[in-house]
């Protein structure tokens, strides 16, 4: 998931007749389906291009354990609570893992993450959305990380060889939180009070389209898309993942009982898909400029948390230069 | 107190310890210093959890009287409480952070070492468990007592506040009760004077390696955590913890 608008900087995808010797047989490798490896040559525009996906993917991660840790301290039972911190530790462990296969490609943490703090990098927009209700532990699951694990599964085959190898690894824990958050919701569906039923449906209504607007703009509005897709980082369309993921939801949205806030939602025989109302693009361009709901307190927790901690990472360091200074 | 109510009290101290210990650790949640000290917090969070959740199940089956692991945790006042005041102290800046969990894992470690020789077999087997966790605690939290007090500037004059903070709630770790005499007499748990002087003795060799001060030992404490009597903390932690199960009693499933 996570990734959006990735710049690219490519103004039109090169024709094999434009290409150096280099790039051509770069791109024949990627053509043939051949994983790109840290130590292989690669075009700087493919480097930079990875290393902002994979950041934006590693900062999505971490960002995304704000909303969980938002119910953390209230999750309902024992189950729940445990559960939650084992999702969130997961994401971390994640992000640590995204960070590592970025650094690979000679970018570094830090300035990566201060990047992130002064405004400059991406993440998911989802998670500028407030958690406002229990249930949505349960959607966010099952919406999120579902929506997450459509684009992720296809990455698995990405061209760049640590990445691809990250994904497969993080899919299976995803799939796993998916049906975990799943679970959480069916469980007040079928055993909850009416009141829990009514927290189920409003956490759906107001993450439903965010959910949608995580695989980005429309085909025909994103044009960094072509480049990645050339590439092989990006293997389906924006529009091919979003179809592919309301196709797999809608089902399971029935056998709860819940409704989708969409009036167009509904099955089209002659396509084999469900078709669906307009996605509000003002919304979603206004929360990647920085205007949604939780856009600055996300950055604000990070940021407090990383730079108010400088004083503990400079006391680790100094105590370890300390001890090396003694045994030496 | 017969002796069935002192173990019931006793396993609630050890529940409710880790319980309320986790909680401010989940407080935590994405304000670690480092992404690996998130890790290690959630990590460490999910430990006493889960460990409470056992002490939680004992103790339910002794109390039988139809409440759950759940219903103790969050259908109790503060006055039923019986976690150290230690564990409910707040997270402050990271130094209070450590300094309040290397504290509880001293006592933490000697204790589960002991209860695994505990005359009562479950007792051992949930302590067996827990002590491998409880020891990688008390190695991690050790060696960042060392890094802050003997890092920078700083760092050390944090750590050394945190002691002072921290210390007038470490006498309640090693000074017995009524309860603690009568389940160390039963082999229940361990002997309260060995586990005093352990305490003491690892702290002071942890402290001095740290280039830090310990508090005077006969400092006053503040002990009442194990009888229900608490700080102003407590309540607050219940508000926050127990909210959906207060405000939604009818519910029996979430």
């Amino acid at each position: 998931m996570y990734a959006q608008l990735v710049e690219t900087g490519a103004k039109h995808v090169q024709s094999k007749d434009e290409m150096s010797p280099e790039e051509r047989e770069f791109q024949e490798k990627i053509d043939a389906e051949t994983k790109i490896e840290p130590k292989n040559w690669m075009p700087e525009g493919y480097r930079k291009t990875l290393i902002r996906q994979i950041s934006q993917h590693a900062h999505s991660e971490v960002v995304g354990m704000l909303p969980e840790g938002n119910w953390l301290t209230r999750a309902p039972t024992l189950k729940r609570k445990l559960q939650l911190a084992a999702k969130i530790q997961d994401e971390a462990g994640h992000g640590l893992y995204l960070y590592s296969a970025m650094e690979t490609l000679g970018a570094d943490r830090d300035e990566e993450i201060e990047k992130l703090h002064q405004g400059k990098a991406k993440y998911s927009s989802i998670f500028n959305y407030p958690t406002l209700n229990w249930a949505d532990m349960g959607a966010v699951g099952w919406l999120v990380d579902g929506a997450a694990i459509i684009n992720q599964v296809v990455l698995q085959r990405t061209s760049y060889g640590p990445y691809s190898r990250a994904m497969v690894r993080i899919c299976k824990e995803e799939s796993f939180h998916q049906r975990q958050g799943y679970q959480i919701l069916l469980d007040m569906m079928r055993e909850g009070t009416d009141e829990q039923k009514a927290m189920v449906q409003d956490a759906i209504n107001r993450l439903w389209w965010p959910t949608l607007m995580m695989f980005g703009p429309t085909d025909d509005e994103s044009p960094n898309s072509q480049q990645s897709m050339a590439w092989k980082i990006k293997r389906k369309s924006n529009d091919e993942l979003r179809q592919m993921f309301i196709d797999q939801t809608v089902p399971q949205l029935e056998l709860l009982g819940c409704t989708a806030p969409d009036p167009e939602l509904k099955w089209n025989e002659e396509t084999g898909h469900y078709d669906f109302g307009e996605i509000d693009w003002q919304e979603f361009y206004e929360v990647l400029k920085g205007n949604g709901p939780c856009n600055r307190e996300r950055i604000k927790t990070r940021k407090d948390a990383i730079d108010g901690g400088a004083w503990v990472r400079e006391a680790a360091a100094a105590y370890a230069q300390k001890q090396r200074a003694q045994a030496a | 107190m017969t002796q069935t109510q002192a173990l019931q009290e006793y396993l609630l101290r050890l529940a409710d310890s880790d319980m309320i210990l986790g909680q401010r650790l989940c407080e935590l949640c994405g304000k670690a210093p480092a992404l690996e000290e998130e890790m290690a917090l959630m990590n460490t969070a999910l430990d006493l959890i889960g460990q409470a959740r056992n002490w939680y199940e004992y103790a339910a089956e002794l109390i039988d009287d139809g409440r759950d692991p759940d219903k103790l945790v969050f259908r109790r006042d503060a006055h039923d409480y019986r976690n150290l005041l230690l564990t409910e102290q707040p997270n402050e800046d990271f130094a209070v952070t450590m300094g309040r969990q290397f504290f509880f894992d001293v006592w933490h470690y000697f204790t589960l070492n002991s209860l695994t020789r505990s005359s009562d077999e479950r007792i051992a087997g949930i302590a067996s468990k827990a002590l491998k966790e409880a020891t990688y605690h008390l190695r991690r939290s050790s060696e960042w007592i060392k890094r802050l007090g003997d890092g920078t500037e700083e760092s050390h004059r944090r750590m050394q506040d945190a002691v002072d903070i921290l210390w007038r709630f470490t006498g309640e770790l090693i000074t017995p009760d009524d309860t603690d005499h009568a389940m160390a007499e039963a082999g229940i748990s361990p002997d309260p004077e060995p586990l005093a002087q352990d305490w003491r003795g690892m702290v002071n060799e942890v402290l001095t390696q740290a280039t830090l001060a310990p508090g005077a030992e006969d400092a006053w404490m503040y002990m009442g955590g194990k009888h229900g009597e608490h700080t102003e903390h407590l309540g607050f932690i219940l508000a926050e913890m127990q909210f959906l199960q207060r405000a939604y009693p009818d519910a029996t499933t979430w």
